[in-house]
């Protein structure tokens, strides 16, 4: 079995054929146990799970909730509208992942910002932004969301900035970490949770540690898990394991990309560029120490502090009060039973974020399971 | 939030960065979080970064345990754990 | 100045250009008459008689505004031809004529206009298509992107053209080839994504395909070119057009490994990708293995596959298998796919 692996086998060929995630999928429905709830807590997991099928093929014997894993999903509106409003009013250029672009704060977008005249662009990186601030006058503001998974690399490029004396590149940081929202779900149990999909690529940068008070203080089984139908599949079977047993504790399924301690250097960065701050969570309300703001020495590149603004929480119209995406996030709802799902909430009309963003909850269901599929 | 893709390193890091190869897609990379990674390893890519590296051997070993996993009759019997 | 070429000094367009006047004139005559060379076009009139056609005549139109106009594979006048000439044979016609209006940027330079309307002529000509007439309109800079094309074609057919609402159940679903090609290539030359790839556009006129399984003409049900919103939205389209609902298999879509690297690596989703050179055939299933056999005799059918076929569940949509062997929607795109991160 030890022949060299190329890189088709590293990933896509984890299963060619899909030969062994038939086995596994046969195998989790012909265990015998009874009714178990598992949530997964990221984005990418929430759109691969609908998109393989595996949450309707499991369904009546396991329930895959949805939780707040889609990092546009939690930025509150008042964020989103700070975003908004850097590219709107700041005539600033405002850079961003695609993945923001049609998210609707209370009363524009940023797509609609950019028809409008204002200067958005689309990165794939946030080196990009460096880019176009090293060859252009105006002032340029990266909007920085993410969890763990990309804030080393925001952090990476906030230093970089600032080692070479950027001037005009600043950062609209809300990005969020995701520890804190688990121990809420944890203490908050409205919806029984039997054991916790971990976020792969999170914790290929934090490790496995983070996540031990989970079972330990809740006694909930966890596995981080990769993100191909085999390691899904897997990730499930091992927690019905630790079910079984009675023995919680944190598995690492995607032990190929994820080592104990994470990555230390990425932590480093992170460590160097950011500090921990209170911040709002869309569904969930404030959580202490659940945001990252930047550090004093870095304060100069703090899009905030440039442009002397803070979030404004501004009055919600009718519609937008009557958006369900909070109760969507923490699972207290699928978004089926949301009044607005698929009838005046779609993905061209969206009137909350879970519905558009590229891993909103809503959005995956939409796309891969509405209509009695 | 995990969008992250293995890719191969083809050559050496200059100013930490690297060419990938996604598959016949290659893109420059920046390495600077993967300082362990050389040429011919496996990353994985997020946003332009490169940030942890796929270990052949652990790969290897996955999909030994999946296959051990669809064979087996009981998920508990004789399982290993993969966690370090 | 006729029958000059440009001097060294004249080497951008100009609001002259765009003019109406002597400038103008010279430019319609050495980029244009002299690529696109054929009897109506020469003779400098504001119209084209192209004489009696006979059968049904079938018409449309298109503008390509794409961006990089030079792209692996092609060029947007090239894209601008192809287009039109797939429009028109998609119906089952044969395509004829073509018109074609140019809105260029103040500064565009002029040896890309030439590189521009050779391309145009040489893809027309390979398809036995003529470009009899057309129109050039200059504007400031900064009021157009480099280079605005629309075509508009005429093409004729006997009886009844292919509608995209005749699919029925049972019809089976052919694709002459890989998707999303086009699609990648354009984004591939972005900045801020570059990335190397062998993929070139798949940029092609599709009459000569066509005109290989036209003999089945009465068993082909609908038949339409993907375009923008890729396969994906094809096939809702002729499903909502038709009324039928559609059961694709994932793993039969014919898809190159370098597409698939590519949008994983941009998150994106390589069945809402761009084609500008393929076709979906919705045939009765009877004749579904020759129209499938005579596809692939043909270079730009080499890899055509049987993805799937229409049925009537209800509701009308578009059902795909997933490798694992459960089923999921394949929806209609909703808005532009931008690369993510999440």
């Amino acid at each position: 079995m030890h022949q060299t692996v190329n890189r088709m086998e590293l990933h896509k060929g984890i299963d060619p054929g899909s030969r062994y995630s038939k086995a596994l999928l046969e195998k989790i429905l012909l265990e015998d146990i009874e009714h178990l709830s598992f949530m997964e807590v990221c984005g990418t997991h929430t759109m691969a799970i609908s998109r393989f099928g595996i949450r309707r093929a499991l369904a009546g014997k396991i329930e895959l909730h949805s939780g707040p894993g889609c990092p546009v999903c939690v930025t509150d509106d008042a964020e989103i509208d700070l975003a908004i409003r850097m590219a709107g009013e700041f005539k600033a250029t405002l850079c961003t992942f695609g993945d923001m672009m049609r998210v609707p704060g209370s009363s524009s977008s940023l797509l609609m910002e950019k028809a409008m005249g204002s200067r958005v662009v689309v990165v794939y990186s946030p080196l990009y932004a460096l880019d176009i601030a090293r060859q252009e006058d105006r002032q340029i503001v990266f909007l920085a969301v993410g969890f763990e998974t990309t804030v080393p690399s925001i952090a990476l490029t906030i230093m970089r900035t600032k080692q070479e004396g950027v001037k005009n590149l600043s950062f609209l940081s809300l990005n969020k970490v995701i520890p804190p929202a688990l121990n809420f779900l944890c203490e908050n149990r409205e919806v029984r949770i039997d054991g916790f999909i971990l976020p792969g690529h999170v914790s290929t940068v934090i490790g496995v540690k983070p996540y031990e008070f989970i079972p330990r203080r809740f006694g909930i089984p966890c596995v981080i898990s990769g993100f191909e139908q085999a390691d899904i599949l897997s990730s499930i079977l091992m927690l019905m394991d630790q079910n079984k047993r009675g023995e919680p504790e944190v598995r690492d399924q995607y032990f190929r990309g994820v080592r104990r301690e994470g990555n230390l250097k990425a932590q480093e960065v992170i460590e160097e560029v950011f500090e921990p701050c209170d911040s709002r969570w869309r569904g969930i309300g404030m959580l202490p120490l659940s945001g990252l703001k930047l550090k004093d020495k870095y304060k100069d590149f703090d899009a905030m502090e440039r442009f002397n603004v803070k979030p404004q929480v501004v009055y919600s119209s009718q519609v937008k009060r009557a958006c369900k995406c909070g109760e969507v996030l923490i699972a207290r709802i699928k978004p089926p039973q949301c009044p607005l799902f698929a009838v005046s909430c779609d993905p061209e009309h969206p009137v909350g974020p879970c519905m558009v963003s590229t891993e909103g909850t809503c959005a995956a269901y939409y796309k891969y399971e509405r209509a009695g599929v | 939030m995990c969008l992250a893709i293995p890719a191969k390193i083809l050559n050496r890091r200059q100013d930490n960065i690297s060419k990938v190869d996604f598959g016949g897609v290659i893109k420059e990379v920046d390495v600077t979080l993967v300082p362990e990674a050389s040429v011919g390893d496996y990353v994985l890519v997020h946003a332009g970064f490169a940030i942890g590296v796929v270990e052949e051997k652990e790969a290897l070993e996955t999909l030994e345990l999946l296959r051990q996993m669809a064979e087996q009759s009981d998920a508990s019997d004789g399982e290993q754990d993969g966690a370090s | 100045m006729k029958g000059q070429e440009f001097s060294v000094s004249e080497d951008v367009i100009t609001l002259s250009h765009g003019s109406g006047g002597l400038v103008s004139r010279e430019l319609i005559n050495n980029v244009f008459v002299k690529k696109f060379s054929n009897a109506a076009l020469s003779r400098l009139d504001d119209f084209a008689n192209v004489g009696k056609v006979g059968g049904n005549l079938i018409f449309t139109t298109d503008s390509y505004v794409i961006d990089p106009i030079f792209f692996p594979g092609g060029d947007i006048g090239k894209l601008s031809v192809c287009g039109t000439i797939n429009d028109i044979c998609m119906s089952g016609a044969i395509p004829l004529f073509i018109s074609v209006g140019l809105i260029i940027e103040e500064g565009f330079l002029i040896e890309d206009l030439l590189k521009i309307s050779r391309s145009m002529a040489a893809t027309a000509r390979r398809s036995g298509v003529r470009i009899v007439c057309g129109d050039t309109k200059v504007v400031d800079r900064g009021k157009a992107d480099k280079i605005f094309i629309n075509t508009a074609g005429i093409g004729k057919i006997d009886g009844s053209p292919i509608y995209g609402s005749g699919a029925m159940p049972g019809d089976a679903v052919i694709v002459s080839g890989f998707v999303g090609d086009h699609g990648v290539s354009i984004l591939s030359r972005r900045s801020g994504l570059e990335f190397s790839t062998s993929l070139k556009s798949d940029c092609a006129a599709l009459d000569g395909l066509v005109k290989d399984i036209i003999e089945f003409k009465n068993d082909i049900h609908a038949m339409r070119d993907p375009t923008r919103g890729g396969i994906a939205t094809l096939l809702n389209e002729v499903a909502k057009q038709s009324g039928v609902s559609v059961f694709i298999d994932e793993k039969d879509i014919p898809i190159r490994d370098e597409v698939n690297a590519a949008c994983e690596m941009l998150g994106l989703d390589p069945l809402y990708l761009a084609n500008e050179g393929k076709l979906v055939v919705f045939a009765d299933k009877r004749v579904a293995t020759e129209v499938l056999s005579l596809m692939r005799k043909n270079k730009l059918g080499k890899d055509a596959a049987n993805i799937g076929e229409v049925t009537d569940m209800i509701p009308p949509r578009v059902y795909c298998r997933t490798q694992l062997g459960t089923t999921r929607l394949l929806d209609m795109l909703s808005g532009e796919q931008f690369p993510r991160i999440c």
